[in-house]
């Protein structure tokens, strides 16, 4: 049995999640990455997608997060999102929603740097589209 | 002297608004403790956003290509307030110990020969401030048909902040709201939000841990620091929103209780010139029987 750690799930709003987990796989923004207990201190940002969390009960609960970071110690992993729910209440309606207001943004956007950034995004969240909302 | 019946619908349209007051300050007091729950609730996120910040930004203290959010542009010209205000009125004085606050710096700031822009958050602070600032106020935002408050307000204000920065508009900007201290004392606050600044001993005890950084220091410290900035804001609006309903909830217990005196009073007169006039009556009653 692997060792538990304390997993946080933050959102601006509120505390979302506070329980103890085995496993956390988290969509770094270099790669996705799975912690577990006694990991190295990390601070990570992350990108858009699911983060999938293995409960010290063996459940596994999935949520979609919006981009964000991770504050990884040997003991912890807390996860500053943007805004996250639970995986199994996104639709497509609110996921095609974020791609439109990415998408005006990139029209509206001045300088290139900007653009890029909002392009990459747009590309995540197409990207996640299709992973989380079978068609 | 004004006539029973005069008397009489004074008392009445008193009472109506005793009631209307009464009935506004439990509204406030159901809203003050939903958005004392949310500002809780979002003190987390808040609190761990500010280590890290603060571990990162002590690394990166002397550092010379640091974000222009961490170390500012090096000027100290134009100043951006952003002054954040409720939407309606009827809270005592919420809304005027923020604004006069806000005046008060811009009036220095002027006095110095520097630059004023204003950007207004909330109805009120707009009419006021528009009155004395026009030519100043560079953008204003409102949320009056929002219901609940979001993460979602606070980051379309911040959003147009780092617009206008990133644009050069300005050099530091300073947020303007009314701390929540207790349902009886909101103080009006300014607080410095770019660039931005940490309290030192937090860093202190954060930056021990030895960190593997994913990017690299400096791109966490890019990516973080706007969103610092919509948290800082929306942690100001979530305590605008407890101090507006705690300073609505006193405002209207006091004009409850002032409505209150005031019927005692009336009824006091009236009584007094009910009797007066059966007095009268009487010894009219009497002379007239006197005189057969």
């Amino acid at each position: 049995m692997a060792d538990a750690f304390n997993f946080e799930l933050v959102s601006p709003e509120r505390l979302l999640v506070s329980e103890k987990a085995t496993e956390v796989v988290i969509p770094a923004t270099l790669g996705e990455m799975t912690v577990l207990a006694n990991h190295a201190p990390t601070m990570t940002t992350i990108k858009p997608g699911v983060v999938s969390v293995k409960l010290a009960s063996g459940q596994v609960n999935k949520y979609v997060v919006f981009g964000g970071f991770a504050d990884i110690l040997p003991t912890s992993c807390t996860l500053l999102a943007e805004s996250a729910v639970p995986a199994s209440e996104v639709t497509r309606d609110t996921l095609q929603k974020r791609i439109e207001a990415t998408q005006a943004e990139i029209n509206k956007a001045q300088s290139d740097e900007h653009k890029t950034k909002l392009e990459q995004f747009l590309a995540e969240l197409t990207h996640l589209n299709g992973i989380v909302v079978p068609a | 002297m004004p006539s029973l019946k005069d008397l009489k619908n004074r008392i009445a349209s008193v009472k109506a608004t005793q009631k209307i007051t009464k009935a506004m300050k439990m509204v406030a007091a159901a809203k003050l403790r939903r958005a004392q729950e949310a500002a809780e609730a979002a003190r987390p996120y808040a609190e761990r956003m500010n280590k890290v910040l603060a571990s990162l930004s002590a690394a990166n203290a002397g550092n010379a290509e640091a974000p222009l959010l961490l170390s500012g542009t090096g000027k100290d010209q134009v100043h951006l307030l952003i002054v954040a205000t409720g939407e309606r009125g009827l809270a005592g004085g919420f809304n005027s110990s923020i604004i006069r606050l806000a005046r008060d710096h811009a009036q220095k700031l002027l006095a110095q020969g520097k630059t004023v822009k204003i950007l207004t958050v909330g109805r009120k602070g707009n009419d006021v401030l528009r009155r004395s600032f026009k030519e100043n106020i560079v953008h204003y935002i409102t949320f009056r048909e929002v219901k609940q408050l979001g993460f979602v307000q606070a980051d379309e204000v911040a959003h147009k902040v780092l617009e206008l920065f990133n644009a050069g508009e300005f050099d530091v900007a300073t947020l303007f709201f009314a701390r929540f201290q207790s349902v009886i004392s909101q103080v009006a606050t300014a607080q410095q939000i770019i660039p931005a600044k940490f309290e030192a001993g937090e860093a202190a005890n954060a930056s021990s841990a030895l960190y593997e950084y994913e990017p690299s220091e400096q791109e966490i410290l890019e990516d973080l620091l706007p969103r610092n900035v919509a948290v800082q804001i929306f942690r100001a609006l979530l305590e605008n929103n407890a101090s507006f309903y705690g300073a609505q909830m006193s405002a209207m217990d006091n004009a409850t209780r002032n409505a209150g005196e005031m019927i005692n009073k009336l009824t006091l007169s009236y009584n007094r010139q009910r009797q007066a006039q059966i007095t009268k009556e009487l010894i009219e009653i009497i002379s007239g029987a006197e005189a057969l």
